[in-house]
């Protein structure tokens, strides 16, 4: 059965499921909306002392954050179940998915989706037309194109963060608190721009964490900026390579992970 | 039991280890790093068709000899085969061919009807509807399952949950089938049904059958052949009977008499217990047949009845799980 006949089926036993607390969804995605507005507040809040951040103007700072909102929003629909890996590994219920004919990564990942993150999605939207309707982009096909490309890239980097920080939990339990840096930690750092890190930080943002590849080096293009820190004009382009290395090697990196479970002793 | 019958082994380990590190406390913050050797060189084939009991005290590395049997848990050292294949690397192509039952945990969807979960196991591997529907029937039938199927599974009582944890793992006609601790926590009468279930299995599809159990009776009922595990080793491998005669050599001829007597004297015999006209004389198997010792005693009084027992496979096999391997 391949990988995405089994992720509908399991996710339509999921929601089905689910149905009986339905009333629950509808607070969540109006408490994903608000949590994630306050988010924005707080770099609106920054702009009333100044009037650039690392040469980047409001607008510009708020497309970085609509734009890699939106990739992220995607990435929590589908993968956010990937948080009850630590659940599922301490309590040695990761057994059942080893013992079914069918990836244990898609398995998790099916075990339910996350709509409230419709919530989150909507906010990054609207910041995102807040965004474009001041930030004077010289629209051309290409830059288009780049819009969808980082959304798209977004959710899979994003992802594949959320991969292979889960892969933490198989080498100790006390895991969780790692694995919540890395991933929602990117998705922060996205939000602003490379300019305002040290030189430390950005390596890292850069190559290990590849978040600066979701919002920030598309966005160059899109915004018409230079490249900074003397980098070449092509990591502009960069993002759909990097997020396909990145996803292959997050798998890799899980199915090493899947062979160091220990289950639990009863 | 030895290596030339491997090739119809359907489920072979050789040297089978497995060891945890685990940090223990040591002091107020110092944290020692500990090897546990859960299995410790384990080696046994099981020919396809039996049924094998595979028992130990606890802590002896059962369950975790049947994680690594079914591919959950990567061997620390050794060699495992199963239906041809070495379970960590061929995962997927092994859940296919086996089914495992747990009697800890669930494979069910918990907020689903019972039925909804055969039918996602049915999409899951991949059956063809009319076989699936063919033997969910089947299991339907011989678990008595239908009053309960459009239950969801959290309503279901423990028996009834586990007669569905049974069913789910036959769904796609598995090969082999393991079970570890599958009777845990049913009444007589749930026991009784998932042992006749399973006996059923055997005689009819050919399944071969792995169980592990404190519930001897389960052995009793449907093991021909016995596995004794202890501190990660084997410590017996053979039929249940060779287990009796191994260990408890001994068995009790009990004797009616026409009237009370004080205590026999019967040559190959001692008389352990006398309660009127009845006298229960304990012998060795190997140096006294009972026919012998029959004849001794009518020469000896005037008989009227009399019964042989075995010696009860819970004393025997607590008293191998006391003295451990020494009993060996
Ligand atoms: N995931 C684990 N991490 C650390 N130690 C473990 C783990 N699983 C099992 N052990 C240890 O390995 C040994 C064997 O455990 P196992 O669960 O295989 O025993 P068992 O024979 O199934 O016992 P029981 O009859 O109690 O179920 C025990 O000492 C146990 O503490
Ligand atoms: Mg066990």
């Amino acid at each position: 059965m391949n990988t995405l006949r089994l992720w509908r089926l399991l996710v339509v036993a999921r929601i089905r499921a689910q149905w009986q607390y339905r009333a629950s969804f509808v607070i969540d995605t109006i408490a994903s909306f608000a949590t994630s507005s306050l988010d924005f507040l707080a770099v609106l809040a920054i702009f009333t002392h100044l009037h650039t951040l690392g040469g980047w103007s409001v607008h510009q700072v708020a497309f970085l954050y609509g734009a890699g909102g939106i990739g992220f929003a995607m990435a929590d629909l589908f993968v956010s179940n990937l948080e009850q890996t630590s659940q599922l590994v301490r309590t040695g219920q990761f057994d059942v998915m080893l013992i079914r004919p069918a990836g244990t990564l898609t398995q998790v990942i099916a075990g339910d989706v996350s709509l409230r993150s419709v919530g989150k999605a909507t906010q990054a939207s609207l910041v995102l037309v807040y965004a474009l309707s001041g930030a004077a982009i010289h629209w051309t096909v290409g830059r288009a194109l780049m819009m969808l490309a980082i959304v798209a890239c977004g959710a899979l980097i994003f992802s594949a963060v959320w991969i292979a920080g889960s892969c933490i939990v198989f080498l100790t339990v006390d895991g969780d608190e790692a694995t919540n840096a890395i991933t929602y930690g990117g998705n922060f750092f996205a939000q602003y721009p490379l300019d305002v890190f040290g030189p430390w930080l950005r390596r890292l943002l850069g190559f290990v964490v590849p978040t600066a590849f979701v919002a920030y080096f598309p966005a160059l293009y899109v915004l018409g900026k230079p490249m900074p820190f003397g980098l070449p004009g092509w990591v502009r382009f960069a993002s759909p390579l990097v997020a396909a290395v990145a996803l292959g090697v997050a798998t890799a990196v899980w199915h090493i992970a899947v062979r160091h479970y220990r289950s639990t002793g009863s | 039991m030895s290596g030339s019958d491997d090739d119809t082994a359907v489920v072979m380990a050789r040297d089978l280890t497995k060891h945890f590190t685990v940090r223990r406390r040591a002091g107020r913050v110092r944290r020692d790093r500990v090897t546990v050797e859960a299995v410790a060189g384990v080696t046994f084939a099981v020919p396809r068709g039996t049924i094998v009991g595979y028992v130990g005290p606890n802590g002896a590395g059962k369950s975790t000899t049947v994680k690594m049997l079914t591919g959950i848990l990567v061997p620390s050292g050794g060699e495992v085969r199963v239906a041809g294949l070495e379970p960590s690397r061929r995962r997927i192509e092994l859940a296919r061919r086996i089914g495992v039952v747990f009697g800890q945990r669930s494979q069910l969807w918990w907020d689903l009807p019972l039925a909804d979960s055969f039918e996602l196991a049915r999409h899951l591997y991949a059956v063809p509807r009319s076989r699936h529907a063919a033997r969910l029937t089947e299991c339907v039938d011989l678990l008595e399952m239908a009053p309960f199927l459009q239950t969801p599974v959290r309503q279901l009582s423990l028996g009834q949950r586990m007669r569905g944890e049974i069913a789910i793992a036959l769904l796609h006609d598995p090969e082999v089938l393991f079970l570890d601790e599958p009777t845990i926590g049913l009444d007589v009468v749930s026991k009784a049904k998932v042992r006749a279930f399973l006996a059923d299995l055997n005689a009819l599809h050919g399944t071969t059958i792995v169980l592990t159990t404190h519930d001897l009776g389960d052995i009793e009922r449907l093991c021909s052949r016995l596995l004794i595990i202890d501190h990660g080793r084997t410590i017996f491998d053979g039929a249940l009977n060779d287990l009796r005669d191994r260990f408890e050599p001994n068995r009790t001829l009990v004797v009616d008499l026409a009237a009370p007597q004080p205590a026999l004297r019967i040559e190959g015999a001692q008389v352990v217990r006398v309660d009127g006209a009845r006298q229960w004389l304990r012998f060795d198997r190997r140096t006294t047949t009972a026919a012998d010792l029959v004849a001794r005693v009518a020469v000896a009084a005037d008989l009227v009845d009399l019964t042989v027992e075995e010696p009860d496979i819970e004393d025997v096999v607590a008293r191998i799980y006391r003295d451990g391997s020494a009993a060996f």
